[in-house]
């Protein structure tokens, strides 16, 4: 590499400007080549120094508070080894979270991805109206976390509820969306689906359009259905990004925290955090979150975080080898 | 025979016509209760059209919380991290896709590692960091953490690395320009249609972020979105306050989004990457 970028520009003398001033710094030979090796690094450098210091460091400083007693108010922090880790596996609460966490994860995500895989093969053909449709389904995507669930949980309301008018309607009996595990997890699945789905469309159309059309033309001529066509060469095809799309929306999915918070607020004032009354829909985040900033236990939420940390590496990789094994595909 | 394409694909077109329902139907939904009152909302069955009491709910929403103040503070914070987001992301990709140095390609592939950090999982030490500095309840604590972000990065060493000519470069360099006047005067007019793009995504993304600014501001000197939750986990159950609100603080964005969703959607796909 170096070599390569030595041989080119020659050392060109200082020309006068056009305006008649003299080009300065830039043309003196040491100063240009000072100018060529350092000015690089000097425009990576802001994204680096902010990214360690407000992103990494406190991430790697977490493993370090979990191992004390820490707590905002008071001035001692002893060392305590791995008590607080000892503590979170004894409390059943923490496993109460973790459950609903991969819970809630597995009925947004699963579903999600799957419906957003078959929008995008939709919308991988010449349609009218492509860019309506494509404006529409990333409509979710621009209301906040905090608009959505406002709007979801009025629709879900349980006694002015659209959603519920609509099982009366049919003859269903209503549901207390937010009072039991089942229906709760799936009032908030039902959120992070609606806002992400799209989202995740257009990234796969945006991958199946890089897929070559003369294949789909050969598989056409062939006879194969449009599902055949979507199971036996889109999917092998774009297998890449449904890799990456599994990946990030399973580390979205473990830190889900707006969504239960506010469900929450809908009913129980003050005990929010609890994720409902008997905490049927405390994530893991907002868990967190309770220990740290509502009981200011430092050390204990971080050692959480840590867990956490480490349960979304287990999750993701145990994901991704999932993802890899999946054969579609008509064996090539 | 003007209906020739939709008989072509019936099933395809009315999917898509049911998931566009459902993508749009909750926003309208809010629009609805944010120009009704509560008693109307009640009604079964519930109103389908919007109603005439939109100017009541908003001065009511203005009465109950610092809403205009929280306005303000989220276009700061929005405005501050935009600008500096695409600058520092035009300037690190200019870097990553035109100039050579040694390293480079590690610190790119470590820009996309940083995309998969989970950093919330940082929030106790970067909140302990935040009272050390007493900026907790400043704007300052929601803007600093977020004036760069890998995604930035990467997007704009994407695109420069194809959009930008290197002869271009090449040209400005034997005409004696240093690296930073390459920079303002090739670099930046070239960038410029990816940086509008990555400017209306961090906007968005700002201007909804709700946890940290939760955690980290107070309730009387708050950003939009942590008014709105306050808003709407009040004592009384008040949907129309919560959802009036709601639409006085979406419907900005997504009128924007309307009229650019074009290039928004563009830049999306070609980023093909979570902000």
């Amino acid at each position: 590499m170096p070599v390569a970028h030595r041989a080119p520009t020659p050392e060109t003398p200082p020309r006068p400007r056009p305006d008649g001033s003299r080009a300065g710094a830039a043309t003196s030979p040491w100063r240009h080549r000072l100018d060529r090796k350092v000015s690089p690094y000097a425009y990576v450098a802001p994204f680096f120094l902010l990214f360690a210091a407000f992103g990494l460091f406190p991430l790697i400083y977490t493993a370090w508070v979990s191992l004390h007693d820490w707590n905002l108010l008071s001035s001692a922090n002893p060392f305590i080894g791995l008590d607080n880790y000892r503590e979170l596996f004894a409390d059943g609460y923490f496993w109460n979270a973790a459950f609903n966490t991969l819970s809630i994860g597995v009925l947004s995500a699963a579903p999600q991805l799957v419906l957003a895989l078959v929008l995008a093969h939709l919308l991988n053909r010449p349609l009218r109206a492509q860019t309506l449709f494509r404006i529409t389904l990333l409509l979710p995507n621009v209301t906040s976390v905090v608009a959505v669930v406002v709007i979801f949980s009025q629709l879900f309301g349980r006694d002015f509820g659209l959603v519920n008018a609509f099982l009366d309607l049919v003859g269903i009996d209503r549901v207390y969306w937010q009072a039991h595990v089942a229906s709760s997890h799936v009032a908030i699945a039902t959120m992070i689906m609606w806002r992400w789905t799209g989202y995740n469309a257009l990234i796969y159309l945006a991958a199946m359009q890089a897929v070559p059309r003369e294949i789909y033309e050969a598989a056409t001529i062939d006879g194969a259905s449009a599902a055949r066509q979507l199971w036996g060469i889109t999917i092998p095809m774009i297998r890449p990004t449904i890799i990456f799309t599994v990946i990030v929306t399973t580390i979205g999915s473990m830190q889900i925290i707006a969504e239960p918070l506010l469900f929450g607020a809908q009913v129980s004032n003050g005990a929010s955090t609890t994720g409902g009354t008997d905490r049927q829909f405390q994530t893991l985040a907002l868990y967190l979150y309770e220990k740290g900033f509502r009981s200011f236990e430092f050390g204990y939420a971080s050692a959480a975080a840590w867990v956490m940390f480490l349960l979304v590496v287990v999750v993701v990789g145990f994901n991704y080898l999932v993802v890899r094994r999946m054969r579609g595909g008509l064996d090539v | 025979m003007s209906s020739g394409w939709f008989r072509r694909n019936p099933l395809t077109y009315l999917t898509l016509l049911a998931v566009a329902f459902f993508s749009a139907f909750p926003v309208y939904w809010s629009v609805i209760v944010a120009s009704h009152d509560n008693a109307a909302m009640a009604e079964m069955p519930p109103p389908l059209l919007p109603g005439g009491n939109f100017v009541a709910n908003v001065s009511r929403v203005f009465d109950t919380t610092p809403f205009a103040l929280a306005l303000v503070n989220s276009f700061v914070v929005a405005g501050t991290i935009t600008v500096s987001v695409t600058f520092f992301s035009t300037l690190a990709g200019f870097a990553f896709a035109k100039l050579r140095f040694r390293g480079r390609n590690a610190l790119l592939l470590l820009t996309v590692v940083t995309m998969m950090v989970p950093t919330q999982l940082g929030i106790i030490p970067l909140y302990m960091l935040m009272i050390k500095l007493e900026w907790t309840g400043k704007l300052y604590a929601v803007i600093v953490p977020a004036l760069v972000n890998a995604f930035g990065v990467f997007f704009m060493t994407q695109y420069l690395s194809r959009a930008l000519p290197t002869e271009l470069l090449e040209a400005g360099r034997i005409d004696g320009c240093g690296t930073w006047r390459l920079f303002r005067h090739v670099v930046v007019p070239a960038a410029r249609p990816a940086a509008a793009v990555l400017g209306m995504l961090t906007f968005m993304t700002a201007w909804n972020d709700y946890f940290w600014p939760l955690v980290v501001l107070t309730p009387d000197d708050p950003t939009v979105q942590v008014a709105l939750s306050q808003l709407a986990s009040g004592y009384v159950r008040d949907f129309t306050l919560g959802l009036t609100g709601t639409a006085v603080a979406t419907l900005p964005l997504v009128l924007v989004f309307v009229l650019l969703g074009k290039q928004i959607i563009g830049g999306i796909m070609q980023g093909a990457v979570k902000g």
